[in-house]
């Protein structure tokens, strides 16, 4: 129990996070602000998946860069993992994001630079995935793949600094406002529950992520075993 | 040494693409059939928007054809035999410096083909000039280096496409901003930012091609 608490308090910690963003998110009085109403309870999930994201594809570039330095093959399967894992929390974020979207601004897809900048995010990963397979060969595949993933994602930072200077934006934390999730900018009460969210999100995302990336070491296992390969 | 190199391999380059003439032929006939379809599709464009965007779109497609072929052009047993004389950073700042080149003359070619066929709507022509240089280079340097990645892989050409676009997407949106401006005023004042923007992109680019490009020369 003892070794279990030592190795996996962070995946309890996540669990019971969440467990509470989703009751007291729920239940807590929210502030009044603009058309928002009751759909700023959002803010506890849309963003939380956002921040896994950024968090996962980051780690997926230091990854690649690991990779680089010593061409070790762990170092490409967390590459991996880590963008297929931002993937789905990325996909999550832009639905939660559009239904939010529907209520407040009408549409489920506006024209602004921080939406088109979260689509060009995600085609980049859609299009590493392609890449990566039709490569047929494993090293060959690793590092053509990781030098796409360091290419594409010192762009992607710089072009996200750029694209919001070409238009206004109405989502928040755009041009000329001030970023809502700041410590000065949220509701006291809000707060309370969206920073353990946030944390619980993230590890979240560690979580499954430390999973697939046991899962895709098995599965390679497993291949070299039947190829005869000890 | 690296600057020799470097001109030896361009000047590989202008004698290949001169000897197989049928390749830059084919690219100009590419551009000159696309523009003709616009034309018919639209007639003549007084729409400065649309004059804009068919241009860099065009532009763009032109050039993902065109600078495909830079990695896949030649044998792997010649890349060989380049590989034991040149470094990999000759090879990759020749072949951006060539598609620069080629970019360049393409790029005034379908403006000359537009004041030809669609009527001039360019009001103030150095700033769309500049925007075309940079625009080129930009174009250029992107796609050769996603040109080196697609050619590690089978199914070369979607790739191409699907790798670049995303990356070239902002850098081509903040180009159009340029380029519009050149189109409805005359004034240069709110553009300078956005050139700098221009310039530290393909600065970036560059200098990320100059330090990734050896770990894909290299098998």
């Amino acid at each position: 129990m003892a070794e279990f608490l030592k190795n996996s308090w962070w995946k309890l910690l996540s669990g019971i996070f969440l467990l509470y963003a989703v009751i007291f998110g729920f239940i807590i009085p929210v502030p009044d602000i603009g058309n928002l109403y009751n759909t700023i309870r959002n803010l506890f999930f849309h963003v939380g998946m956002w921040f896994t994201m950024l968090i996962l594809f980051l780690t997926s570039f230091l990854y690649s860069l690991k990779y680089l330095t010593g061409f070790n093959e762990k170092y490409d399967i967390r590459t991996v993992e880590a963008v297929n894992v931002a993937l789905l929390f990325g996909t999550l974020g832009i639905l939660t994001g559009m239904i939010w979207a529907k209520s407040t601004w009408g549409m489920y897809w506006v024209r602004d630079p921080k939406l088109d900048g979260a689509a060009v995010g995600i085609f980049i990963y859609l299009a590493y995935l392609v890449l990566r397979g039709s490569i047929e060969d494993t090293r060959k595949r690793a590092k053509v793949s990781a030098v796409y993933n360091i290419f594409a994602f010192v762009l992607l930072i710089v072009f996200l600094l750029i694209l919001p200077r070409l238009q206004e934006s109405v989502h928040p934390a755009g041009k000329g406002k001030g970023n809502p999730v700041l410590p000065m900018e949220l509701d006291p009460m809000m707060r309370i529950v969206f920073y353990p969210a946030m944390i619980g999100w993230i590890l979240l995302g560690c979580w499954i992520w430390q999973i697939k990336v046991k899962i895709h070491e098995l599965k390679i296992k497993i291949e070299s075993r039947e190829n005869g390969i000890k | 040494m690296l600057s020799k190199e470097i001109k030896y391999l361009i000047g590989k380059e202008i004698l290949l693409e001169l000897k197989q003439k049928y390749v830059i032929n084919g690219i100009l006939l590419y551009l000159v059939s696309t523009i003709f379809v616009t034309y018919l599709a639209f007639d003549r464009i007084i729409d400065t928007d649309t004059w804009n965007s068919l241009f860099w779109i065009i532009l763009l497609f032109v050039g993902v054809n065109g600078i495909s072929k830079s990695f896949i052009q030649e044998s792997p047993a010649r890349h060989l035999y380049y590989y034991t004389i040149a470094s990999p950073q000759a090879i990759l700042l020749s072949k951006v410096i060539y598609n620069l080149l080629l970019m360049t003359i393409l790029s005034v070619f379908s403006f000359l083909l537009f004041l030809l066929l669609m009527g001039n709507l360019v009001i103030n022509i150095p700033l769309f000039l500049i925007a075309l240089v940079l625009g080129s280079l930009g174009l250029a340097s992107t796609l050769t280096m996603v040109a080196a990645i697609a050619s590690r892989a089978s199914n070369n050409f979607s790739l191409m496409a699907i790798l670049s676009f995303p990356i070239v997407l902002p850098f081509l949106a903040t180009l159009m901003k340029v380029s519009k401006s050149a189109l409805s005023e005359v004034q240069w004042t709110g553009n300078y930012s956005f050139i700098v923007i221009l310039l530290t992109i393909n600065l970036t680019v560059v200098i990320l091609a100059y330090l990734l490009f050896p770990y894909l020369w290299t098998d």
